[in-house]
């Protein structure tokens, strides 16, 4: 413990400020000092005492990524939630101005009632506006509408030393482009100036159909680019043999203007919000009975018995579907993740160019069978490239899947998760930070192109000189080069 | 950022079950902060501890569990000084005599200050900090005689009844937080508490009682009865219609 500090210093690094802080899939955490600044002032005292105490600082959002990228051992946490006002929306133009802790919830139930939805949100509403800013989210909608940062129309970075940087296409547009993405690594949002997508109802048009393999699943999509406005597959991770990659793809569309005669009685929140209870039990319980399915057989049932069910509807069925069922679907049952207790589980996400996709998904589909750690939960989906200096976007899908940790699998898990990353490299893949528990440096290195690596470290450089801002996912795959 | 293992604090450990088990758990490698009223009482069980284990002495902070608005910084303090902090036990206890014909609310409330009121200072804070951690061991010794409302000690059965339901609403608020609150319920105890009580039904020493607890304070998850026999005896009583029970003069 630091103890050493006097006065207010000892304070702010004191008992009360001490929190064993998590990656929101639970295997991962860290012992920091946990602040939550209410204002732009607290945050800058806050860097000050870092500065001061040589403690280097977190920044936290909605505390969402999966592993280590918002958790730091030994340092002064930034959690931005409480700097949570909208500060302005314009229902004209369908431009909102927020502070860094917005919650995409709080946004899309600002902005609805007016026929807006932001354009680009997360699978769960709980992730703020700075940490989606940071780790520059997707949707499913990525390779339309581009991430998350491809919407930020402007920010305020406040530096760790204390300045604050207004950032946007045109001024000082090389930190717009490596703030965004930039895992919190070069300042903290203070101000995000976001594009809004104006709807013409509170409804989604949404057709489901069952995919034999991933193969077909890319052909499936790629039938759609031009349509659909939302494209996301979930595959069936455990079988195997002829199975292997089988799935459903969802795809959904905005309604046309007039199509829906009254938008304003669909737009309401009523409508949009989730059901509270499955079957008659109550959400809030689910992940109870959900976690004695949390094992490989538990799994290869339920992922049968949704496979299958998906075989009953029709072909060509449309369903009506409102944009907050259809868009969070991790939050219909509030913290799942504890059906995964005690130990937690990690998520691995991989982009890879459309080409090399199919093999190489197949590929990691098998090692993970093979090595007896079948992924839980597979989501696929369709992106396109942005310019952010350390995106994870190309042309081409991502598969994420679920894993399952236990204090029994965890070195074999990783040691399956390296394995898999050779495979990413040689497809020319590409990884996400916000997902990430288990890549090395080097592979960072080689999937990263070098000219964008080496801005990003100048820009770090230049922002941070006495490398304040830290994670344990900065020091695990960037350690000295930060410094 | 490493904390200090095996540390603890003990609240009302100059005399009875908390000096008890400050002696045994000291014996057994912990570093305690000592907390109670009687300075000097707290510094002879401190030096008592040092001699005993050749250790260095635990701290001691003198501190009256009724000033309830001194907790959080005295409790900063500690775990500062401290390093750590793994566990917290609440001991502190009183039983002022009441006579048959007397109804005394000066001793009721003094009793539900010290038992209870101190106690939901001291854990409230206990609480905040373990589920900051994500674990910890939270303990109270309520008592056999919280468990029915009898004719003898309406503010003491009061005062121990209400400790355990705190207690309980503690372990399940805590629950997910890996935080494990155990709620002590010791049956007679030969202590200053129950000195010129004369001959009480199955009573044990203080340091039986102490080395109970202090296994108890290392595995339970829930309420352990003191000696375990009062399990059984409290489920009979516990059960007995109120019809009865008031005409049995227990």
């Amino acid at each position: 413990m630091r103890t050493e500090h006097a006065g207010e210093n000892l304070a702010a690094l004191g008992p009360r400020h001490w929190a064993r802080v998590e990656g929101w899939g639970m295997a991962v955490s860290a012992l920091g000092y946990l602040h939550q600044p209410e204002s732009i002032d607290e945050l800058r005292a806050l860097f000050a005492l870092a500065r001061e105490s040589a403690t280097p600082v977190t920044l936290r959002g909605g505390g969402r990524s999966y592993g280590d990228a918002a958790i730091g051992e030994g340092c002064l946490v930034a959690d931005v939630s409480r700097m949570n006002r909208i500060l302005s929306w314009d229902k004209e133009t369908g431009i909102v101005e927020t502070e860094p802790g917005v919650t995409i919830e709080q946004l899309w139930k600002r902005i609805i009632p007016d026929g807006w939805w932001p354009s680009v949100v997360s699978g769960t509403m709980f992730t703020t506006m700075a940490g989606c800013a940071a780790m520059n989210i997707h949707g499913k909608n990525n390779y339309r509408a581009g991430t998350f940062g491809d919407n930020v129309l402007e920010f305020d970075l406040l530096l760790p030393n204390g300045d604050i940087v207004t950032c946007n296409r045109e001024q000082n547009a090389d930190l717009f482009h490596g703030a965004i993405g930039g895992f919190g690594m070069l300042g903290c949002f203070t101000r995000l100036k976001l594009k809004a997508k104006k709807v013409h109802s509170g409804f989604l048009r949404v057709e489901a159909f069952n995919t034999r393999s991933i193969p077909h699943m890319i052909e499936e999509f790629e039938e759609r680019v031009e349509d659909a406005d939302y494209l996301v597959g979930w595959i069936d991770c455990i079988a195997g043999g002829r199975g292997l990659g089988r799935g459903t793809v969802h795809s959904a569309n905005y309604l046309p203007p007039g199509e829906d005669p009254n938008p304003r009685e669909s737009q309401v929140l009523s409508v949009q919000e989730l059901p509270n209870a499955i079957m008659g039990v109550p959400k809030s319980l689910m992940w109870w009975p959900l976690s004695y399915f949390t094992n490989n057989l538990g799994m290869r049932a339920i992922n049968t018995a949704k496979y299958h069910a998906g075989n009953i509807i029709p072909r060509g069925a449309m369903h009506l579907q409102a944009h907050a069922a259809f868009a969070f679907l991790l939050d219909y049952v509030p913290n799942w993740k504890w059906s995964y207790r005690p130990t937690g589980l990690i998520q691995y996400q991989s982009f890879i160019p459309a080409e090399t996709a199919a093999g190489a998904f197949e590929k990691l589909l098998r090692l993970s069978q093979k090595a007896g750690l079948p992924s839980y939960l597979g989501v696929f989906k369709k992106h396109r490239p942005d310019p952010f200096l350390m995106t994870h976007a190309l042309d081409g899908y991502s598969l994420a899947l679920d894993f399952r940790v236990t204090p029994r699998n965890r070195a074999a898990l990783w040691n399956l998760c390296h394995r898999m990353d050779d495979v990413v490299l040689d497809a020319g893949g590409r990884f996400y930070f916000a997902k990430d528990a288990t890549l090395r440096p080097h592979v960072v290195e080689q999937y990263i192109p070098a000219d964008n690596l080496r801005a990003f470290i100048e820009l770090k450089h230049r922002c941070d000189p006495h490398g304040l801002l830290q994670t344990d996912l900065s020091r695990r795959l960037f350690g000295e080069q930060f410094a | 950022m490493k904390l200090k293992k095996k540390c603890a604090i003990i609240v009302g450990a100059s005399s009875g079950i908390g000096a008890a088990v400050a002696r045994r758990m000291a014996r057994e490698g912990w570093t305690l902060a000592l907390v109670a009223r009687r300075e000097e009482a707290l510094a002879d069980v401190a030096a008592d501890i040092a001699r005993r284990t050749n250790r260095e002495a635990p701290r001691i902070y003198p501190h009256d569990v009724t000033d309830f608005d001194a907790v959080p910084a005295l409790f900063d303090r500690i775990v500062a000084d401290l390093g750590g902090l793994e566990l917290v036990l609440y001991t502190s206890g009183i039983m002022p005599d009441v006579g048959p014909e007397e109804f005394n609310f000066a001793k009721d409330r003094q009793m539900v200050e010290v038992n209870l009121l101190g106690m939901m200072a001291w854990l409230n804070e206990a609480a905040h900090l373990f589920s900051r951690l994500g674990g910890g061991t939270i303990a109270g010794i309520s008592s056999v005689a919280g468990d029915r409302g009898r004719r003898d000690r309406p503010g003491y059965n009061t005062s121990k009844g209400a400790q355990a339901i705190f207690l309980e609403a503690l372990r399940n608020r805590l629950a997910s937080r890996n935080v494990r609150v155990v709620t002590i319920k010791p049956g007679p105890v030969a202590t200053p508490l129950t000195e010129g009580l004369g001959n009480m039904p199955f009573m044990i020493s203080a340091n039986e009682a102490a080395r109970q607890i202090v296994r108890a304070l290392g595995k339970s998850h829930g309420t352990v009865y003191v000696p375990l026999r009062w399990a059984a005896i409290m489920t009979v009583i516990r059960h007995i219609p109120s019809i009865i029970f008031r005409r049995m003069g227990i």
